[in-house]
């Protein structure tokens, strides 16, 4: 223990806190250590909820369609978002190769966000409109047709399946209790709407739009 | 964030900072100055444990770590609304990269916005910067060295579909290109599209079929007159090949013809102008125009 002249100015609470006491009690140490920890996060995270510029979407800005969002779902089983960021950060560089770098109003809806964590390929936060159908098409048949020095592997099966439509109303169901605006048509329609269409043709779909919220320059 | 908010961060945070503080201090023990060791209270097996004060130094960096919380909060945001005494945010960062980037750049892109296409393809630092930007913007589709691939040009033979003057090349970057061939498959039949094939390969004096040639020149008289002109030789306006050359964007098999026909083509050159400002365009569009002779001049040596 400490020397005697400190317990006694420190009487009281501290007597209940010394280290010693601490290590001895794994009851109070717990209690210590999620003090510390959900303090931590109680202020990094809960204002955040209040915040309207991190929690509406931008102006104008639609959510996915049926179509799109089979193509998200798409996007997740393949994992794309292994090789691929969806996230551009506000540094120079980066602005000038890929855009505006990303903003919050922009993931509102995305349950769960693709922002990926590594770049083996490119962002693609903003490759929508960047290429042609076509060439999206062709370089998920086989990426190095169109790029020789590409590492990307080639995802020939997207074009010999269907989207599978059988949960996508029940789908955007969920992602309505999640706070995506979808009507009613939507939602009843989404069957519908992707029936008949390659999985290639809704991942291009969900490509092809993104990022395209606000302008790239 | 609200004042109540900004309040709540302030307060726990510093709260915090405070109790560490004051856990630090009050757990702190310093070394017996005579250095004895002391024992711990408890004993198993008759086995003891020496009853060591943490190292000097390692409390000394405890509190090392909160001064730097302290003035790091002081410096940078972090307490609620509090923006720090440096004013940092990351978009204002980036805006000051970005200016200092256009301070750097400015009069050069503004000396080649002056500068005329066929004189700027002749300028080594602009070929070179131009290169930087096809391989970021172009080589995608156009391939690194511009060779093209099938439905892809090759920007370095001197053929272009939508014309290769400086001001078509620009038109092209800037505003894109939407190719819009119909697909003549249901009109003509099978055995139209095979006439017609032959046509269109005999127009590149290749070998052909001349009899089916001979009817296929009735159905192009008819069909395809209009957007790659009597003599085949296309039309840059409309982005119509020219079919003389024996140089095909899709291939020049005759299956690949005739697909081309039956199904007909649109490929699609994106606008760049969303990507790319005037400066950046020109300097691509003085690249792209030079590339077919500087390729010639490759190839010579």
């Amino acid at each position: 223990m400490d020397t005697e002249d400190k317990t006694k100015k420190h009487a009281g609470l501290a007597d209940r806190f010394t280290h010693d006491k601490i290590e001895r009690h794994t009851g109070l140490m717990v209690v210590l250590i999620l003090v510390v920890i959900s303090f931590g996060g109680l202020v990094q995270i809960l204002p955040l909820f209040s915040d309207r510029d991190l929690t509406e979407p931008l102006d104008g800005m639609e959510p996915l369609t049926a179509l799109q969002l089979e193509g998200r779902d798409i996007y997740m089983r393949e994992g794309c978002h292994v090789c691929h960021t969806q996230k551009i950060r506000a540094l120079r560089t980066e602005v000038e190769r890929y855009g505006h770098y990303s903003v919050a109003g922009e993931f509102v809806w995305d349950h769960p966000f693709m922002w990926g964590s590594k770049r083996t390929g490119p962002d693609l936060a903003r490759v929508g409109g960047r290429y042609s159908d076509d060439w999206q098409m062709q370089h998920l048949y086989d990426p190095r047709s169109l790029v020789p020095e590409s590492n990307m592997p080639a995802y020939p099966w997207l074009f010999y399946r269907d989207v599978d439509n059988r949960h996508t109303s029940r789908k955007m169901r969920v992602l309505r209790r999640l706070g995506v605006p979808y009507t009613d048509e939507q939602i009843e329609s989404a069957a519908d709407d992707v029936a008949g269409y390659t999985e290639a043709e809704a991942l291009v779909a969900y490509l092809q739009q993104l990022g395209t919220a606000i302008p790239r320059r | 964030m609200s004042t109540g908010w900004s309040l709540f961060v302030i307060v726990v945070t510093l709260g915090m900072l405070g109790g560490f503080t004051w856990l630090v201090l009050n757990t702190r023990r310093i070394q017996d100055p005579d250095g004895a060791n002391k024992l711990n209270a408890h004993e198993f097996d008759g086995i003891t444990e020496y009853d060591a004060p943490m190292p000097e130094w390692f409390t000394w960096m405890f509190i090392g770590s909160i001064v730097f919380a302290l003035v790091y909060l002081l410096l940078y945001p972090g307490l609620g609304n509090f923006p720090g005494l440096l004013g940092w945010s990351s978009s204002s960062a980036l805006e000051q990269d970005q200016q200092r980037a256009e301070a750097r750049f400015a009069p050069l892109f503004e000396r080649y916005l002056r500068t005329p296409v066929e004189e700027l393809a002749e300028t080594p630092q602009a070929i070179r910067m131009g290169q930087r930007l096809f391989g970021n913007y172009c080589a995608q589709c156009h391939g690194t060295a511009a060779q093209g691939s099938p439905g892809y040009p090759n920007l370095t033979d001197g053929h272009w579909a939508w014309g290769g003057s400086p001001e078509q090349i620009r038109a092209t970057l800037v505003n894109g290109r939407r190719a819009a061939m119909p697909a003549w498959g249901p009109v003509l039949g099978d055995d139209g599209i095979r006439d017609t094939t032959e046509f269109v390969i005999s127009l590149a004096d290749r070998d052909h079929d001349a009899e089916a040639a001979a009817r296929g020149a009735e159905h192009y008289a008819q069909f395809c007159v209009a957007c790659h002109g009597s003599e085949g030789r296309g039309n840059p306006g409309l982005g119509a090949a020219d079919l003389t050359t024996g140089v095909y964007l899709y291939g020049g098999s005759r299956e690949t013809i005739a697909a081309s026909l039956r199904n007909g083509r649109n490929g699609v050159m994106p606008a760049q102008i969303d990507v790319l400002d005037e400066a950046r365009i020109h300097i691509l569009t003085a690249y792209v125009y030079g590339l077919p002779r500087r390729h010639d001049s490759a190839e010579r040596e």
